[in-house]
């Protein structure tokens, strides 16, 4: 009997390979057309991960790397939900996260922008959802960068969000935006996305309810990812 | 009107850019934050099969290495079997293995490698085997989605696998195929684009 697979991705919604606004896709997209592979075993499975892994501090940038003081920042939380395309929470999966403190720099060897390094900020969480698929972390809001492609880009800013899910076809790496930024629009990058609508979905709203009065603001933001086949009607051989 | 269809969209993959080492190895981008960082080891020091190393390097469209790659690898150990609940011998895999790691390049010069065990043949769809293989997934700065791939081995019989078998242009087979280089040594390079393109798979 085959597995139940995965619904076939939207390569109509999901931003192609080329995109010439955003210069180092030209040399670094494929060409030719991918192959379509119903999923196997080694699709529909994937490495999974439990609380032996990860600390229960590592989901708050506020203190994960502090040393001699909260850094330097508009304090706020990020909170959501890891969904599938069918609406299901996807319980028990590793959420990471990492972005620029509030100058717009990366505590990252290869980055050199001008903006200050927060000695009490390393930039980077993670976390398990829970058995509902929940997630939440704590951090400063990123500040916007410059980088290189045309002469005067910035980047909006955004924290850049890896998930599992429950398979290695499900594994996902997208970027979180803010509700009201005015670089959104104008971002290469971003605008990879075809669809307007799947912009949309990366923008997080201020979420006031979830803000701790006197201490930190709050975004929330759903990521979603692959639906499975129900496998009703999976076990029926094909011609070979 | 029909009824509406009720799904959501899945989220749109933005790329990893160049700082993807801090959210997923932050050593590698230069500092230490964490207790443990995921991915540093594939097989584990227990599981059985012939240990081997693969070493590699991913090209762009003109010739020139990829610096700031990030590489997952997903394969079954050495008698097949996935640490998945979805593998029916789940129960039956290698102590300790855990089939799935990281792999960074080296910022200077991009070549990447990585320690584990040959894995073993799994059952592909229809009863049909499949050679064995391990499973990679590519992210960098200018790809604004990841690509998954496969990585096969020449001293394996690969004729029969099902998956190679789709691959029309005969002469493509050829770049998801590892070179054995010594014992227990492969090489691997990808081709994101152009002459000797590898083929990239929507799974
Ligand atoms: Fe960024």
């Amino acid at each position: 009997m085959n597995p139940a697979g995965y619904y076939q991705r939207d390569r109509l919604w999901q931003p192609p390979a080329l995109t010439p606004d955003y210069k180092t896709s030209v040399a670094r997209s494929p060409r030719l057309a991918l192959l379509s592979l119903e999923g196997s075993l080694s699709e529909i499975t994937g490495p999974t991960f439990g609380h032996t892994d990860i600390d229960a501090i590592d989901n708050d940038l506020i203190r994960n790397y502090a040393t001699t003081g909260d850094p330097v920042g508009e304090r706020i939380i990020v909170h959501g939900r890891v969904l599938d395309e069918n609406g299901r929470g996807v319980a028990h999966t590793l959420v990471e996260i990492w972005q620029a403190n509030a100058s717009g720099r990366y505590r990252h060897k290869k980055d050199t922008y001008l903006g200050a390094l927060d000695p009490n900020f390393g930039g980077c969480g993670r976390t398990l959802t829970d058995e509902n698929g929940h997630y939440a972390f704590r951090t400063i809001k990123p500040g916007a960068y410059p980088w290189r492609n045309w002469v005067n880009n910035w980047r909006p800013a955004h924290i850049h969000i890896s998930v599992f899910g429950a398979a290695f076809c499900q594994r996902l790496i997208t970027q979180m935006y803010f509700e009201g930024d005015p670089l959104i629009a104008k971002c290469p990058i971003v605008n990879t996305i075809p669809d307007p609508s799947a912009i949309d979905q990366l923008i997080a709203p201020l979420d006031l309810n979830a803000a701790v009065p006197l201490d930190c603001l709050a975004y929330k933001f759903d990521i979603v990812l692959r639906g499975r086949r129900s496998t009703m009607f999976e076990n029926r051989p094909e011609g070979n | 009107m029909a009824q509406p269809l009720t799904y959501s969209k899945e989220s749109a993959s933005q790329t990893a850019g160049p700082y993807v080492h801090i959210g997923l190895a932050p050593g590698a981008a230069g500092f230490d934050i964490y207790r443990q960082e995921l991915g540093r080891d594939i097989a584990g020091p227990d599981a059985p099969g012939e240990r081997i190393q693969v070493e590699g390097v991913v090209f762009d469209g003109t010739g020139a290495p990829v610096k700031d790659v990030l590489l997952e690898a997903w394969q079954a150990d050495a008698a097949g079997i996935y640490p998945h609940p979805e593998d029916p011998r789940q129960a039956h895999c290698a102590p300790g293995f855990r089939g799935w790691g990281r792999i960074i390049t080296d910022f200077e010069t991009g070549i990447w490698a990585f320690d584990t065990i040959k894995p073993g043949s799994v059952m592909g769809r229809n009863g049909r085997p499949m050679a064995p293989h391990i499973s990679l997934w590519i992210v960098a700065r200018g790809l604004n989605i990841g690509l998954h791939t496969r990585m096969y081995f020449d001293d394996e019989d690969n004729h029969a696998d099902p998956v190679i078998n789709l691959i029309e242009h005969v002469d493509r087979r050829a770049t998801l195929i590892a070179r054995k280089t010594a014992a227990g040594q492969y090489r691997f390079d990808i081709r994101l684009q152009g002459d000797g393109e590898t083929v990239f798979l929507d799974v």
